[in-house]
């Protein structure tokens, strides 16, 4: 591995903070954001924090100055957002809004990275995505669309990447406890979940911290589930 | 000239792995020097690195060949 210098789209809460937290453990060097970067409640030596809307083309212009004197070899997408409403009430700019933080976002950030990693001929790119890519829920069109463009985007950029020793997968989470499923976790649910619980921010930090390692060397193009059996193909 | 050619040449040399006696003005990347989509967007990364250019998408994709990477970078620097 050239360096281990990663970047964690919305790192100061819930997953991406799980994700933060486990990677500087693991002896990274972690450069987070979020839309204010003073929300960051804690700190470490090996960790710096951004500013950066993903869903805003002026935010990404000013913080790819900061990516290119960062140099990252690895990016975790993990920033996203959900505006929930059944199909017939969904507004267009819920629709607009998810499509495009969750999937022009990720589009935009890994465009920052790539160049870099094709220089160093080492790269991981891991996105985050959801179940609900691949299994469907209602009330989450605009979501369910924007996670399985993420599924699909990572297949194909794995292609053209692979000859040049960079993998990109994607992690699809079930339910996990944050403030994006605070209030929708009911006992229903868990019913369904083989495993019976919701999962923590630290299921799935582990598999980031695996597939960024080159213990994960030849896996690329997947989209791992980490969701207690909820979704089995 | 030769300057910026030689440069091209070397850089072409370097990244497809080529001898530079198997190299000609006319050598197409693709065709002649077996390089692969991703190896094009690749030289063309290295030619703005070494002549500290910036060479837009749209132009980027007609820079096929030792000549047209030599004129671009002439008749842009
Ligand atoms: N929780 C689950 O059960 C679950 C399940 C499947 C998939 N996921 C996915 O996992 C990822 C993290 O989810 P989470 O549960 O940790 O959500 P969360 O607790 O709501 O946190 C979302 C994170 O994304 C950031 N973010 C949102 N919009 C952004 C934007 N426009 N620009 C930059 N950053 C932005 C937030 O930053 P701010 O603090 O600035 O808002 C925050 O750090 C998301 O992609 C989500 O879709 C979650």
């Amino acid at each position: 591995m050239v360096n281990k210098k990663v970047i964690v789209t919305g790192g100061n809460r819930g997953i991406g903070k799980g994700i933060v937290l486990s990677l500087l453990e693991h002896g990274y060097e972690v450069l987070a954001t979020c839309r204010n970067a003073s929300n960051f409640d804690f700190s470490h030596e090996n960790l710096s924090v951004a500013n950066l809307d993903i869903s805003d083309d002026a935010s990404i212009e000013a913080f790819s100055v900061s990516v290119e004197e960062f140099e990252p070899n690895i990016l975790i997408n993990n920033a996203g957002i959900t505006k929930d409403n059944l199909f017939l009430r969904m507004s267009e700019d819920d629709w607009n809004e998810v499509i495009n933080t969750n999937l022009n976002g990720v589009f935009k950030i890994t465009k920052l990275v790539v160049k870099g990693m094709l220089k160093r001929r080492w790269g991981r790119i891991i996105n985050i995505s959801s179940i609900s890519g691949s299994m469907g829920n209602p009330g989450q069109t605009n979501y369910s669309a924007s996670k399985a463009g993420v599924d699909a985007f990572t297949r194909s950029l794995a292609k053209e990447l692979g000859s040049r020793n960079i993998t990109v997968n994607s992690i699809a989470p079930g339910f996990i406890e944050t403030d994006m499923t605070q209030g929708i976790l009911a006992q229903e649910i868990l019913d369904k979940i083989p495993l019976k619980r919701a999962g923590k921010v630290e299921d799935v930090a582990s598999l980031v911290n695996f597939l960024s390692s080159e213990e994960s060397n030849y896996i690329t193009g997947q989209t791992l589930v980490v969701d207690g059996g909820l979704f089995m193909k | 000239m030769s300057e910026v050619l030689d440069k091209v040449v070397e850089i072409v040399c370097n990244q497809l792995s080529v001898n530079k006696d198997d190299v000609t003005s006319d050598s197409s990347f693709v065709e002649d020097l077996g390089a692969d989509s991703l190896d094009t967007v690749e030289l063309v990364m290295a030619f703005e690195e070494e002549f500290g250019l910036e060479i837009p998408d749209d132009e980027a994709e007609n820079i096929t060949t030792i000549k047209s990477a030599v004129d671009w970078i002439q008749n842009n620097s």
